[in-house]
């Protein structure tokens, strides 16, 4: 009798955890369906002729797939009036943010040493300025960037002509490299400072006492035990260098130094002749590769990066 | 005698340069960290004083540096109060209100909402999650692209439910100058909703399992778990996620441009696009800067208590 | 002059006074342990030794010469630390040999340096290892070799026991005090644990705000504590402390210990104890440790003074080598360590003695020894 009732409970428990598992999964299966939709959109897009999205469903596998318009977006598609493809473009982005990636880690890495081994009295209010500046809308800061910027060119021109070379004053690209290790530094500096925080003093004592210097205990001591930290930073700044679009536009928004989500952002909304949409999704899959790869290759340190940068002090 | 004498110079010069590189030796950490320290002295807060400054002269389109008071910022405040028909700058500021609110709101509710389902030892987390979380690794210009073609009425989601047969189903926010900004939003939320869910995940997974343990000894159900004990434990998150998301708000400007490309007759600003116009495009130099400068303070109100209770706390 | 001379040394962070005023001497081959409660100082200290910490006043001198300017390297000192602090990044044997590359020792005489190091710790197999591939007490090894392997004036180790468990403590306690008695050197060891200070030490500092509370031999530390604090912090259990009433009687000088039952004990106090008398009729604090206060059977037969009293047994704790209990006396509770086969049950009357020769007297309001 009682074994009785208490199946019959038991089977009700069943029934609503039963419930309660297809409500998660379903929600859960929605939302994925959601956030994957446009990235889908994209890639099914950019693999149709034109006659095929004039006439089809935007949802619907490409019926004859064509590499075609990732050839054109690559090597052929119009930027301005300059019609040669956005690989130059890509490259643009490669050469400013490989340099600009560098510069800032390792400075990043030595602040972030100086930071938490070498204190000094105001090395709270030192980080604290520098953090701040993590957070400064960069509308406040681009006009006098702008002159300087402009001062440089114009002293890069003067180069040019007395000794007929600029030595890369005024060079766009390295103007951007310059603007993003500058405005780069606090997040690179608070990710190592975070890091270096935690890692134990005792061992800087050590090796102090076994005679090392500054940039020895760095060297040997630090930088050898920090991979980790070096991968979330080379990543953060990697992601958010290749993906500006504000300082690109203004400092290089035209001409042929312009980086890549420039030269995308012009191929879209340009307005001259047939738009052909599969090749703007193509070049659009193209800017958004390189951080795609990333993510999916160190998603881990990528979310890591994330949270670091996100959760403070 | 005569030897001490002699050693005597020797010693005090040796111990000399001893104690100067000695002295240099203890500055080289200093000496290290004042570049970037520099750097950011000159290029953010002094570039901020130089901006400040060009706000209260009459540049146009090249800076001028006679002060000729506070002109700018009584323009602006004129145009706060011009709201029929809507100046750049009232459409500006309420598209930040409306854009603001909705944005940390629904991304907060969002994210906390796949956090929790994602909780709940399901099978595929791993597959899961990725997926929530890609779109912030996209460019706001990517992310532009795509949604403009997915909601394009001609080519988007409307012409696809068309396709099906849905023919009457009307999606035109995006070509609409009242409804344009919440295209931003949706867009918006895609991109960074899967990130507060990963920050709301790790808090979750942060939470003494003991503490639950207790909860459901105590007679609490799953949502009174929730809502009693989990939620209002995962207070510093919401904290820093509102902090993240406040600040990717203001400073949202690519993803305007390259979603609406400003929207009809600019109907999609936000401060950011406002001041970048007025600055490059309209020659309005000193109005861009005061513009700047307000989104500036907007910021700062929120972020430098957040910084100095953070940094404090740390220092103890 | 001492080998290892502290002259009124003090450390300022600001306003924070840490050292208050250190003078400590100890003899070449001496074992000064520093030891005290968290925050006394001890670890400051021991750090300015070693440099890693400037001094604000006062001077350090090893073997005649001023060190107090000198960086951490220019010292001639060897540390172990509490952490250990073993590079992770680097094998066991580049850890141990890190520091003589710095001071560009040649590649063949490092490796000599290694192994005879490695032959007497028996860390021989080890070389090759990352820190991350060993136990807490091989960890614990490395960390002696890559100070041994200096050969330095002055060894400093802080806290290096802590982070290992209670067996493995033992057994490198005995092997640190081994390498002390086999090399010879001069060492300077920071600790908490009371047990390690007796057991190493040739000298002790009891430390306490900053302040040295006693200097001198673990003999003289504990059965001489300079003050109550000391008394208190050194020996497990710890010396009971109680409040007792001295009285000149017609037979001498007596102390009144208050007992719950309203019977006080009355101790005749032995004439080996000089300047109590000012305080007849006075309240003073009585102290005894609890190995001197057993049963009749157990106590000290050369003991001179021993007087026995009958106690109410409130709480028995047998500890297998001993067996302690727990009575009412002087407000306070007492231990008392009687042998471990003392058949005793809680709630009886026993026949305690009390053993004078061990007591201590102190003021109660400057805390500092009577008699």
């Amino acid at each position: 009798m009682s074994g009785h009732s208490q199946s019959a409970s038991g089977s009700a428990v069943n029934l609503t955890r039963w419930i309660n598992r297809t409500v998660i999964y379903g929600l859960l299966v929605f939302f994925a369906i959601v956030y994957l939709m446009p990235l889908f959109v994209m890639v099914v897009t950019s693999f149709k002729t034109m006659d095929e999205i004039q006439s089809g469903n935007m949802l619907a596998l490409p019926q004859s797939p064509t590499i075609e318009p990732w050839l054109k977006a690559w090597g052929e598609v119009c930027v301005g009036l300059t019609c040669a493809g956005i690989k130059g473009y890509f490259w643009n982005s490669i050469k400013m943010v490989v340099p600009a990636v560098v510069i800032s880690t390792v400075m990043g890495a030595l602040n972030g040493y100086v930071l938490t081994k070498w204190r000094f009295p105001g090395h709270t209010l030192v980080f604290g300025l520098m953090l701040f500046a993590c957070f400064i809308p960069f509308q406040s800061v681009l006009l006098p960037m702008a002159t300087i910027l402009g001062n440089l060119g114009r002293f890069g021109n003067s180069l040019e002509d007395t000794i007929g070379t600029s030595l890369g004053f005024g060079n766009p690209t390295e103007n951007l490299v310059i603007v993003h290790v500058i405005y780069g530094l606090g997040f690179t500096t608070l990710f190592f400072r975070n890091f270096y925080e935690a890692f134990p003093s005792e061992l800087v004592k050590a090796a102090q006492v076994d005679g090392a210097g500054f940039f020895q205990i760095f060297r040997r001591i630090m930088l050898p035990n920090s991979l980790p930290i070096i991968v979330v930073t080379v990543i953060y700044q990697f992601t958010n260098i290749w993906n500006d679009f504000l300082f690109a536009s203004a400092y290089a928004g035209t001409g042929d130094a312009m980086p890549m989500t420039v030269a995308l952002n012009n191929i879209v909304n340009t307005s001259t002749g047939v738009v052909e949409y599969n090749v703007n999704m193509a070049s659009a899959m193209i800017a958004a590769l390189p951080t795609l790869l990333v993510y999916i290759v160190a998603g881990r340190y990528f979310v890591r990066g994330l949270m670091a940068g996100a959760v403070k002090g | 005698m005569n030897t001490i004498a002699t050693t005597d110079p020797l010693k005090t010069r040796s111990r000399q340069r001893s104690t100067l590189r000695g002295k240099l030796q203890d500055a080289l950490p200093q000496i290290v960290l004042a570049p970037s320290f520099l750097l950011t002295i000159v290029f953010v807060y002094g570039f901020i004083v130089w901006t400040g400054y060009l706000s209260l002269t009459n540049s146009k389109t090249f800076p001028s540096y006679a002060i000729t008071g506070t002109r700018a910022y009584e323009r602006l405040w004129r145009w706060t109060l011009e709201s029929d028909p809507p100046s750049s700058w009232y459409t500006s500021i309420t598209n930040m209100g409306i854009f603001g609110s909705l944005y940390i709101g629904i991304c907060l509710a969002l994210g906390l909402l796949l956090a929790i389902l994602l909780d709940q030892k399901i099978r595929g987390e791993g597959v899961l999650r990725p997926i929530f979380l890609y779109p912030m690794a996209l460019s706001f210009i990517v992310t532009g692209v795509a949604w403009k073609w997915f909601l394009d009425p001609g080519l988007g989601l409307e012409q696809t439910l068309h396709h099906m047969g849905w023919t009457s189903f009307h999606f035109d926010w995006i070509k609409n100058k009242d409804f344009v900004i919440y295209t931003v939003v949706i867009a918006g939320v895609w991109q960074a909703s899967g990130f507060v869910m990963a920050m709301f995940l790790a808090g979750l997974r942060g939470i003494d399992g003991e503490i639950m343990k207790a909860a459901q000894i105590d007679g609490a159900s799953s949502f009174q778990l929730y809502r009693r004990i989990i939620i209002p434990l995962l207070r510093p998150i919401f904290l820093s996620a509102f902090i993240v998301l406040a600040h990717m708000a203001i400073k949202s400007y690519d993803l305007v441009v390259a979603l609406t490309s400003g929207g009809p007759g600019g109907s999609a600003w936000l401060p950011s696009n406002f001041m970048y116009e007025y600055t490059f495009k309209r020659n309005e130099m000193a109005v861009g800067s005061a513009s700047a400068i307000i989104m500036l303070m907007t910021i700062s109100a929120i972020i430098v208590p957040y910084l100095y209770s953070e940094l404090k706390e740390k220092a103890r | 002059m001492a080998f290892l001379q502290i002259s009124s040394l003090r450390k300022r962070y600001g306003s924070l006074e840490i050292l208050k005023g250190i003078d400590i001497e100890l003899d070449e081959g001496g074992f000064l342990v520093l030891v005290g409660p968290s925050g006394c100082g001890k670890s400051t200290l021991l750090n300015t030794i070693a440099g890693l910490e400037a001094i604000t006043q006062g001077d350090i001198l090893v073997d005649g010469n001023s060190i107090a300017d000198l960086h951490p390297s220019k010292r001639d000192i060897a540390m172990v630390f509490q952490s250990y602090a073993l590079y992770p990044n680097m094998t066991v044997a580049g850890n141990i040999s890190f520091g003589m590359e710095m001071r560009g020792v040649p590649l063949a005489e490092r490796k000599q340096a290694i192994e005879k190091v490695a032959k007497v710790l028996q860390i021989g197999h080890l070389l090759d290892r990352k820190p991350g591939q060993l136990s807490g007490g091989q960890r614990q090894r490395v960390a002696m070799g890559r100070a041994l392997v200096r050969d330095p004036k002055l060894f400093l180790f802080d806290e290096p026991l802590s982070n290992l468990d209670a067996k493995l403590r033992v057994d490198m306690r005995i092997e640190i005090k081994r390498l002390h008695q086999t090399t010879g050197k001069t060492i300077v060891y920071v600790t908490h644990d009371q047990i390690e200070a007796m057991t190493l030490a040739t000298k002790i500092a009891v430390m306490k705000d900053g302040l040295v509370q006693q200097f001198g031999t673990p003999f003289e530390i504990y059965n001489n504590p300079a003050n109550m604090f000391v008394a208190d912090f050194m020996g497990s259990p710890a010396m009971n402390l109680l409040t007792g009433a001295i009285e000149q009687a017609n037979d001498g000088l007596h102390v009144t210990l208050e007992r719950p039952s309203g019977n006080p004990v009355r101790l005749a106090i032995p004439a080996r104890l000089q300047g109590l008398e000012a305080y007849a009729g006075r309240q003073v604090v009585f102290g005894i440790r609890p190995e001197a206060l057993t049963d009749p059977e157990g106590a000290d037969r050369n003991a001179v003074a021993v007087v026995e009293n009958e106690c109410l047994i409130e709480v028995v704790e047998p500890a297998g080598s001993d067996t302690f209990a727990v009575i009412k006396l002087g407000g306070k509770e007492v231990v008392a360590r009687l042998r471990a086969d003392a058949r005793i049950n809680a709630g009886q009357n026993v026949r305690l003695a009390f053993n004078l020769d061990k007591a201590v007297f102190f003021d109660p309001q400057s805390q500092a020894r009577i008699a």
